[in-house]
């Protein structure tokens, strides 16, 4: 009885929808009115639901400036442009760094003076960070592509 | 939905909507896929206005929403190869800058405080003849415009999409159901649930 009474307030909420907006059909607008008729709390709430209607039918967004649209594109193509200049600079970064990583490694390694535990230490030091590396670059390309959760709006 | 269908029925922003020729739209993604910025700039100019007022429904201030929409469009650039030319443009581009405006709902702190502070996104057409008419009834619907405002500030974000692209870019139910990919029936319990809270705000006088 309860799961009929729902679908019943629903059927009434979705026919004062489909009126107020115009997408209502002359069976259900004669539907509708059949339930208004019969039902004073509805029709109350039709009324306070029209009056809504009828407020923000006036209202609208607020146009922006004409310049916004003039330099729109211009402002589109700047970010991708930055973002290909972006990579451009993180690749040139992570070669040079990673010569003179490799450089300054090379000189401590050859250095008589230096104790064997400070280049052991510097040799776990570049394993660790290629594990990272590899760990990173892994999780971005194959685990993210198949995560089934990656789309979800939290 | 095709690209006809999905502007036929924006009534409220029609003067600043323009009508896409699906033809040209997908000669446009391929050409763009192929490398081509021109073609894609051509894309942005056809729909930076229907994406740039779903954000600012969405988000509530001009800076967000230009910002949210040409982020949209840029990462829609960068992931063009994944769009099938077969398919609308639009309706892709949507889903990239709904997920970029609810997560930056979701991080911006104090969203409602936000949007209500942003303010004025609003126009109230009945402004000006109210204003026309006597001082105290311009006032009477400036109240009205900010309680609206504020109440619209306060609805959950799904419930706010769907009265915005209703109410103010006048997209059809079927538009609006095929844009967020949900039954016409849940469009319209959002719309019913949405305008319960603009009519509790409006507290009987509107």
């Amino acid at each position: 009885m309860r799961d009929i009474d729902l679908q019943a307030d629903e059927r009434a909420r979705h026919l004062m929808m489909a009126a107020l907006d115009g997408e209502i059909s002359a069976a259900e607008h004669a539907e509708l009115e059949h339930l208004l008729e019969g039902d004073p709390a509805l029709a109350a709430e039709w009324r306070q639901l029209s009056r809504v209607k009828e407020v923000t039918k006036t209202m609208s967004m607020r146009e922006p400036p004409q310049e916004v649209w003039e330099g729109y594109w211009m402002g589109v193509y700047r970010r991708f442009e930055r973002g290909f200049a972006w990579i451009l600079v993180s690749l040139g970064a992570i070669v040079v760094l990673s010569w003179g990583a490799w450089e300054g490694l090379q000189g401590l390694w050859r250095d008589q003076d230096l104790p064997t535990v400070v280049k052991g230490g510097s040799l776990v030091l570049v394993a660790g960070l290629v594990i990272l590396v590899v760990s990173v670059v892994r999780e971005k390309l194959v685990i993210r592509q198949s995560d089934p959760y990656k789309d979800v709006v939290r | 939905m095709g690209q006809n269908d999905a502007h036929r029925g924006m009534d409220k922003v029609s003067a600043t909507a323009v009508v896409a020729d699906p033809m040209t739209d997908r000669l446009l993604v391929v050409q763009a896929q192929s490398g081509d910025s021109r073609a894609f700039g051509e894309l942005v100019t056809r729909y930076m206005r229907q994406a740039y007022f779903a954000a600012l429904g969405l988000v509530g201030n001009h800076d967000d929403a230009l910002d949210l929409s040409q982020e949209a469009f840029a990462r829609a650039f960068r992931a063009r190869q994944t769009l099938d030319p077969e398919r609308p443009f639009y309706p892709w581009l949507y889903q990239i800058l709904r997920r970029l405006c609810f997560n930056f709902l979701r991080n911006r702190k104090s969203r409602a405080a936000k949007l209500v502070a942003a303010g004025g996104w609003l126009a109230d057409e009945a402004d000006a003849r109210a204003a026309a008419q006597s001082p105290e009834r311009a006032t009477e619907r400036a109240e009205v415009r900010r309680r609206v405002q504020e109440a619209i500030a306060t609805l959950p974000a799904h419930e706010r999409e769907v009265l915005i692209m209703r109410e103010f870019e006048g997209l059809r139910y079927r538009e609006i159901a095929g844009l967020l990919g949900i039954p016409i029936g849940t469009v319209m319990s959002r719309l019913y649930a949405a305008r319960k809270a603009l009519a509790a705000a409006l507290g009987g006088k509107p």
